[in-house]
């Protein structure tokens, strides 16, 4: 008797971690999503993409704890205003360096990272800022046949959710996408086409950067607010997007489920491993960019040289 | 022509050296002269990076780490062995270098954007990973070490024996890193920039010659590293961060990657330009990321790269000699694309 109680607790206990994984997986497969989206327009990665999340958290805050602005309709300013600071960031930043060497392309977006970060800090500061869940999903876990789930982790899955299948309904469905599909693959073709190629990256940043802002509003909760908050999320999320295969959306969110579950596994069942976890992070993208560089749902890149 | 050099240039750089050896006893007040103590050791640092980014094209977000390896190394020589710091640099900069030449292996698969962010990574993990040694590395409170003493018998004060020894440590490695690239090893390393299928078909080794490059950049982040422990008398995991991985890849990008100079002009700017720009921001992080955004807007060749360029024009226009070429690297070359667009 004894050891089946033992056994059903431990059980519950695992549940309740992958529940959990799941969750904070959720944070890491929106802003994996938005580099994905940013390297499928331009074949590079913006290193920028946390920070930009960041200040957009930031924007969400002051919406909703300085003017009181109702919670869901900030979430969703926020995300337009993300927007259309990407494609700002894009058409000012990104444009002159657009048919440059891929590093010049990471080269700038990490000079972004220090201008984020640095604008992020002298407008609103480093001291920490609790941010408020969703009102209507309740603190407390409910407990669902003995395993006790947290309400707000199941809203951060199904915002994860939502979005990916936004954007595949996006991609899939609408010219819009349809042309930025095509100007991501073939972009010579597409401008004799008539598709304005330039426009089409504008709008994978401005895209990239509300998924992103997201990502910020969803983890903030859990984590405190400051400007470093993202910074560990970009390493998962970076992680996640190798994992999934970095040119591959659904890929993304899946290796973001993945990564989460794993480190919340490792954090709670290896002694010492907590600490380590951003180490693991390391060991993922390392690992997998030499065992399987295309990912788990990537296809491989062949190249005549 | 002595050397290889013309007389012009040799007559510049000793003059610059010579105001270097007597600045600190005419000029520099004590924190002047530390700042420019640390402007060396930088530009150790940055020679090392400069022979992985700027010759060899491998770009490391992450060098950070091996310098974390090298001041590590002298702090816990000194706090558990009680070795004195004159005796730790060498192994501060082989166990670095060690290091640097066995992540070389992984990154030999690694192409352009994928080591860049496997480097990334790697910067970001380090402080946890010291964090995490805690008997070994004194966990998040870091090592408090005593202050480094001039040798008795020296007339100088402690900042100006750091000083001297931190400028000749640079200018031996300097030396050093020139007659590598200038030699044999240097043209490998520049053709595996250029082109690493033509590199390899013309019988170059990419494993040799990518881990060397990698082993030899670490070596010398690793001595930086254990010189600025010596100089600050204090290690803490925080201080090898991501901004200090990044602050290195800035300071050889606006310096100039590719070119021997521009490791000095690329520490200058990383020491000196977050003590001004404090007084403007609070932080410097705005101030390195306009630059490095506008270097690469106007001078993508960095500084150094950038005057080379103006001064081989200017030879051109004079209708002089034809100048030497001075092979300003390109930021990256054809191989760092993952995918050109």
């Amino acid at each position: 008797m004894g050891i089946e109680l033992a056994a059903s607790s431990l059980l519950e206990g695992l549940v309740q971690q992958v529940v959990t994984g799941l969750a904070t997986g959720a944070v890491y497969a929106s802003l994996a999503l938005a580099l994905v989206l940013v390297f499928r327009s331009m074949h590079a990665l913006n290193f920028a993409q946390g920070e930009m999340a960041m200040f957009g958290t930031f924007i969400a805050w002051t919406l909703i704890t300085q003017l009181h602005v109702n919670y869901y309709l900030a979430f969703g300013l926020t995300i337009a205003i993300s927007m259309a600071g990407g494609v700002a960031i894009e058409r000012v930043i990104i444009r002159p360096v657009e048919r440059a060497p891929a590093l010049t392309v990471v080269l700038v977006t990490l000079g972004l990272f220090f201008v984020v970060n640095g604008a992020a800090g002298l407008i609103w500061g480093y001291v920490v800022k609790a941010f408020p869940g969703p009102p209507g999903f309740p603190q407390a876990p409910v407990a669902v046949a003995g395993v006790s789930i947290g309400v707000q982790d199941l809203f951060l899955i199904a915002v994860t959710l939502v979005l990916l299948a936004a954007l595949y309904a996006f991609f899939r469905f609408t010219r819009l996408g349809l042309a930025m599909r095509a100007a991501a693959l073939y972009p010579e073709t597409s401008r004799l086409l008539g598709v304005h190629t330039g426009r089409m990256l504008a709008l994978g940043w401005g895209l990239a950067a509300g998924v992103g802002a997201v990502s910020g509003m969803l983890i903030a909760p859990i984590e405190f607010l400051d400007p470093n908050l993202m910074q560990p999320v970009l390493l998962y999320a970076l992680a996640s997007a190798v994992l999934g295969g970095i040119e591959n959306p659904a890929g993304a969110v899946v290796g973001g489920f993945v990564v989460g579950v794993m480190l919340a596994l490792i954090g709670t069942y290896v002694p010492g491993a907590r600490d380590l976890r951003l180490a693991f992070g390391l060991v993922i993208i390392v690992a997998v960019l030499l065992v399987r560089p295309a990912g788990l749902l990537g296809r491989p890149h062949v190249a005549r040289v | 022509m002595i050397l290889g050099i013309d007389r012009r240039t040799w007559a510049v750089a000793a003059a610059l050296l010579l105001l270097a050896l007597l600045a600190p006893l005419f000029v520099l007040d004590r924190f002047n002269t530390l700042q420019f103590a640390r402007v060396w050791i930088f530009a150790i640092a940055l020679i090392g990076l400069n022979v992985l980014t700027g010759y060899s094209g491998q770009v490391s977000l992450g060098n950070g780490a091996f310098m974390a390896i090298g001041g590590y190394t002298t702090a816990i020589l000194y706090w558990k062995l009680r070795i004195p710091y004159g005796w730790t640099i060498l192994p501060a900069g082989l166990l670095a270098g060690l290091a640097g030449y066995l992540f070389g292996f992984p990154a030999l698969k690694l192409s352009g954007l994928y080591l860049a962010l496997a480097t990334f990574a790697l910067a970001l993990a380090t402080p946890p990973v010291i964090k995490a040694m805690g008997p070994l590395t004194g966990g998040h409170e870091g090592i408090v070490l005593p202050q480094a003493l001039a040798p008795v018998g020296l007339d100088l004060t402690n900042e100006q024996w750091l000083y001297y020894l931190a400028l000749a440590i640079a200018v031996a490695l300097f030396l050093f890193g020139r007659a590598m690239l200038g030699g044999g090893t240097g043209r490998a390393l520049r053709a595996i920039r250029d082109g690493e299928t033509a590199a390899s078909a013309s019988g170059i080794s990419l494993t040799y010659y990518k881990t060397l490059a990698f082993g030899v950049s670490a070596f010398y982040a690793g001595v930086a590293g254990s010189l600025d422990t010596t100089l600050t008398a204090y290690v803490n995991p925080d201080a090898f961060d991501l901004p200090l991985s990044l602050a290195l890849l800035v300071g050889a990008v606006v310096g100039g990657l590719g070119t021997l100079g521009g490791p000095v002009l690329g520490a200058t700017f990383i020491v000196w330009l977050p003590i001004y720009a404090q007084r403007i921001f609070s932080r410097p992080d705005i101030s390195y990321g306009v630059i490095l955004i506008l270097v690469m807007f106007l001078v993508p060749q960095g500084i150094a790269g950038g005057a080379l360029r103006l001064l081989a024009w200017r030879r051109r226009r004079a209708g002089g000699r034809p100048a030497p070429d001075p092979e300003p690297a390109p930021v990256a070359g054809p191989e760092a694309g993952a995918g050109s667009r």
